[in-house]
């Protein structure tokens, strides 16, 4: 028996050792480990900085640091979506950016106050089957020939955000009469942006509201497919632009090597990651997108203030949860 | 003698017995108390903390309960969870009674057969049947199966937290069964009741207690679940919190459904208590085993197809999903990315949530078996109640408590291990406890007259002698701390990795081949306690 416990503490002492050789910048990452693990892995070399990650939802990131308040582990929030970092930012616990950082990328794709910066962009289109006629605006949609043919993702963070940004364009009650119109017309619904391509390129709907890069993924890996991206008007909230983004937290015990990762985002090196490996709009001036997407400036026509999409994200939840589509 | 590794360490805590015979009626030494209370407290006071939040804040708590349309997740939660019981009990019932009092051939390897979906986590088995049934699923391939619907909502949920439970009153039964004394029955028999009516009649009440205490287990289990309502998408309490939680930048919403789904695991142990009242026990030995029924041959085909058809839905389909995919995956030249770093994650934090539980196990057996108060009955009582409690409320709460008040502990290895611990104490102490009432108390007393100190004997004389319940106990901890996902989700260290978090996050995205491995190998390295625990007991 005292073996036992004795064996059982031997291991977990091994383990514990082990599991603490955390680096030295703490990264709260919105963006999933597949996609940006390769982008980090290169600024721990370039840089000689150890990094330790932890991902999970921007929301739910964003959340964390709200209760965490200045007491946070975390150096830098790198976040999917414009609203979660608009949340951390209007709770005061971003520091600032430098503005040569921040003058980077153009002012829309930043905060007003320089609190984050835009690294990468991600248009909101309507994915659609082959022969199938794209619509204006999302408004459209609603229009009863669409009944049964459309695909969302309800619970997805960027539909969400997208949502948030109707709430802020056309108001309440516009959000709900659409919310409710979409969810009349019985949409098939699916868990993320990827299983809505997929399904559109079986056929199993016609066309779908996703990221823009969805479609470019599935090219780079099966090809050909019978599928393509439709650019809504891009004063649309359909059309939405989102920056994936990122600040550094006031509370941080290394703001140099903070600014470092965040200044690293930017560089032409990451920069054509983005546009070459995620297929996002870089969003440093004079990196150009992948081979086929139409210019940023022909697509981002929405005016709204991303960092207050923060403040109507948890009403979009609560409308999208009320309409029936969660 | 109740096998140390008998799954009744899982059952409720113990009735007030007599005190064994001539216990010295000494106090207890503060420090197994202090031990004890070392691994409780963490628990008990976050909890608190959260209730206190939301009291202290009643009126947005009181909007949200309206606003989130709480009944009615309230009705879909509860009518799961009864349908989950009453399906695990017709199905464990069955299996426990067929393999344990008919002459049906191959008995005892039926019986390991239907106890071994038991290594299987809730998501895997829901992962594995949303793979394999529907439209493009794997046994769509199959001749005859192509029209089958996709396993999803409520009846996909129904079906995975079945198969995940029915083994709990599968072994609880069997072991009634076992020590049922057969005299009733065979009366019945003699005045002329047919086998049916017997059974009816005679044995089903005389498992009333075992049933109750498998039902108790089976509807907590499913009050609790995450995974596999998760993944099927059906609204329970559980996935809803993790929603709110992830979901919202307001973190007051998944506190007041984790406090309204904590009274509501309350109620279910209250009432159960209530019902089972002052029913009797019956622990006393058979004078003689029972004589097994003859099955005729057409009863014989018949409980071998239910047999089949179990094993093949709970244990079968499962662990074939998920090596067909790992073989599909080799076959297109894709290596199986084995997750050695998780793996090694589970593998050491599952250890140390052992032997921290080991190490309090044994101060509250002594208290409960040798210094029985009201206090140890009491501390018994918690025990089991935070085992009762889901794992997303409490690992809720810890997150809450821990960014406040634990500066840098939060995020940290010491919170997630001792929140384990402290979850699943009861395997330990349950199974040190039975262990414990097995020692003749003369053998301490011979200790303390010789000269040792109360926690000198302790270590020397009672340890050693409860030793193999202990490990049992320390088995069961260490298996469900590996298939444990909520609380590993919400208080997992940055960067820190375990396999049931990798297939939790391949499965939720979608990317089922890529849970494979993982799966696999996590029921692999469960399946080495579970040998212990279930093995051993047939052995003995």
């Amino acid at each position: 028996m005292r073996r036992t416990i004795t064996w059982l503490a031997a291991v977990a002492l091994v383990g514990a050792a082990c599991g603490s050789n955390g680096g030295e910048l703490t990264v709260y990452s919105g963006r999933s480990e597949d996609l940006v693990g390769p982008l980090i892995a290169q600024f721990e070399d370039a840089e000689g900085i150890g990094v330790t990650v932890r991902y999970a939802g921007s929301t739910e990131l964003a959340a964390t640091l709200l209760e965490e308040g200045d007491r946070s582990p975390a150096d830098v929030f790198f976040a999917q979506d414009p609203a979660s970092l608009g949340a951390v930012a209007l709770a005061g616990l971003f520091e600032p950016l430098p503005e040569a950082i921040v003058g980077t990328v153009p002012a829309r794709f930043a905060d007003a106050e320089g609190r984050w910066v835009g690294v990468s962009g991600r248009v909101r289109v309507m994915v659609v089957g082959a022969g199938v006629e794209g619509v204006g605006s999302v408004a459209d949609l609603t229009a009863p020939e669409w009944e049964g043919r459309l695909g969302i993702a309800p619970s997805n963070g960027s539909f969400l955000a997208f949502v948030a940004a109707m709430l802020l364009t056309d108001g309440e009650d516009a959000t709900r009469a659409w919310l409710e119109g979409i969810a009349a017309n019985e949409p098939q619904k699916y868990a993320n942006n990827s299983s809505i391509v997929d399904a559109v390129i079986r056929g199993e709907v016609d066309a779908g509201l996703v990221n823009h890069y969805y479609l470019l993924r599935a090219i780079a890996e099966q090809g050909d497919v019978p599928a393509a991206n439709h650019f809504l008007d891009p004063s649309d909230p359909g059309a939405l632009v989102m920056p994936a983004g990122a600040g550094t937290l006031a509370s941080s015990d290394d703001p140099d090597a903070a600014a470092r990762f965040v200044e690293y985002l930017l560089s032409a090196e990451a920069q054509r990651y983005f546009a070459e490996e995620t297929f996002e709009y870089p969003l440093r001036t004079g990196i150009a997108p992948a081979a086929g997407l139409p210019p940023l400036d022909d697509v981002a026509g929405l005016d709204v203030d991303l960092s207050k999409l923060a403040t109507t994200l948890d009403l979009a939840t609560e409308l999208v949860a009320q309409s029936g589509l969660l | 003698m109740t096998s140390p590794g008998d799954v009744t360490v899982l059952d409720a805590p113990v009735r007030p017995a007599p005190p064994p015979p001539r216990a010295r009626r000494h106090r207890a030494p503060w420090a197994l108390w202090a031990v004890a209370l070392a691994v409780l407290l963490p628990v008990a006071v976050p909890l608190g903390a959260m209730f206190g939040r939301l009291l202290g804040d009643a009126g947005d708590a009181g909007a949200v309960l309206w606003s989130m349309r709480t009944v009615r997740l309230l009705a879909q939660t509860l009518a799961l969870t009864a349908t989950v019981t009453v399906a695990a009990a017709a199905v464990g019932v069955a299996t426990a009674w067929l393999t344990t009092r008919t002459d049906l051939p191959g008995r005892r390897v039926w019986s390991t057969l239907a106890a071994l979906p038991l290594v299987l986590p809730s998501y895997v088995i829901a992962l594995t049947l949303i793979a394999a049934f529907g439209a493009g699923g794997l046994l769509a391939g199959v001749a005859g199966l192509d029209a089958l619907p996709a396993a999803s909502g409520a009846v996909g949920a129904w079906l995975a937290l079945t198969i995940a439970t029915y083994p709990y009153v599968h072994l609880i039964v069997s072991a009634a069964l076992r020590k049922l004394d057969p005299a009733h029955e065979e009366a019945a028999r003699g005045l002329g009741a047919g086998r049916w009516r017997a059974f009816r009649t005679v044995v089903l009440p005389q498992l009333r207690p075992a049933l109750a205490a498998a039902s108790l287990l089976v509807s907590l289990y499913t009050l609790s679940d995450f995974g596999a309502v998760s993944l099927m998408r059906f609204d329970a309490f559980t996935r809803v919190i993790y929603a709110q939680y992830q979901g919202r930048l307001d973190r007051t919403p998944a506190a007041v459904l984790a406090a309204v789904l904590i009274v509501v695991a309350g109620v279910v142990l209250w009432a159960e208590a209530r019902s089972r009242g002052r029913a009797a026990y019956y622990s006393h030995r058979p004078a003689r085993p029972a004589r097994a029924v003859a099955l005729s041959r057409r009863a014989r085909a018949v409980a071998v197809t239910f047999l089949s058809a179990v094993v093949a839905v709970a244990l079968v389909l499962p662990l074939g999903t998920l090596a067909a995919w790992v073989v599909r995956g080799a076959r297109r030249g894709d290596a199986p990315a084995i997750p050695w770093d998780a793996a090694w994650g589970s593998i050491w934090v599952s250890a140390a949530a052992a032997a921290v539980a080991l190490v309090a196990a044994v101060p509250i057996a002594v208290l409960v078996v040798r210094y029985r108060s009201r206090a140890s009955v009491a501390l018994d009582r918690s025990v089991y109640g935070v085992f009762a409690l889901p794992h997303i409320t409490v690992a809720l709460a810890m997150v809450f408590f821990a960014v406040t008040y634990l500066g840098p502990l939060y995020q940290g290895f010491t919170v997630l291990i001792v929140t384990y611990a402290a979850l699943f104490m009861p395997q330990a102490s349950g199974a040190a406890r039975a262990a414990l009432e097995q020692v003749n108390p003369h053998l301490e007393e011979a200790a303390r007259s010789l000269g040792r100190g109360p926690l000198r004997t302790i270590a020397e004389v009672t340890v050693p002698l409860i030793g193999r319940g202990l490990l049992a106990g320390g088995a069961l901890v260490f298996l469900t701390t590996m298939k444990e996902l909520p609380a590993t989700l919400l208080l997992r260290p940055t960067g820190f990795d375990t396999l049931a978090v990798d297939i939790w996050q391949a499965a939720s995205e979608g990317f089922f081949a890529r849970a494979a491995a993982p799966a696999l190998l996590l029921v692999a390295v469960s399946a080495l306690p579970l040998y212990l625990v279930v093995g051993r007991r047939y052995a003995a």
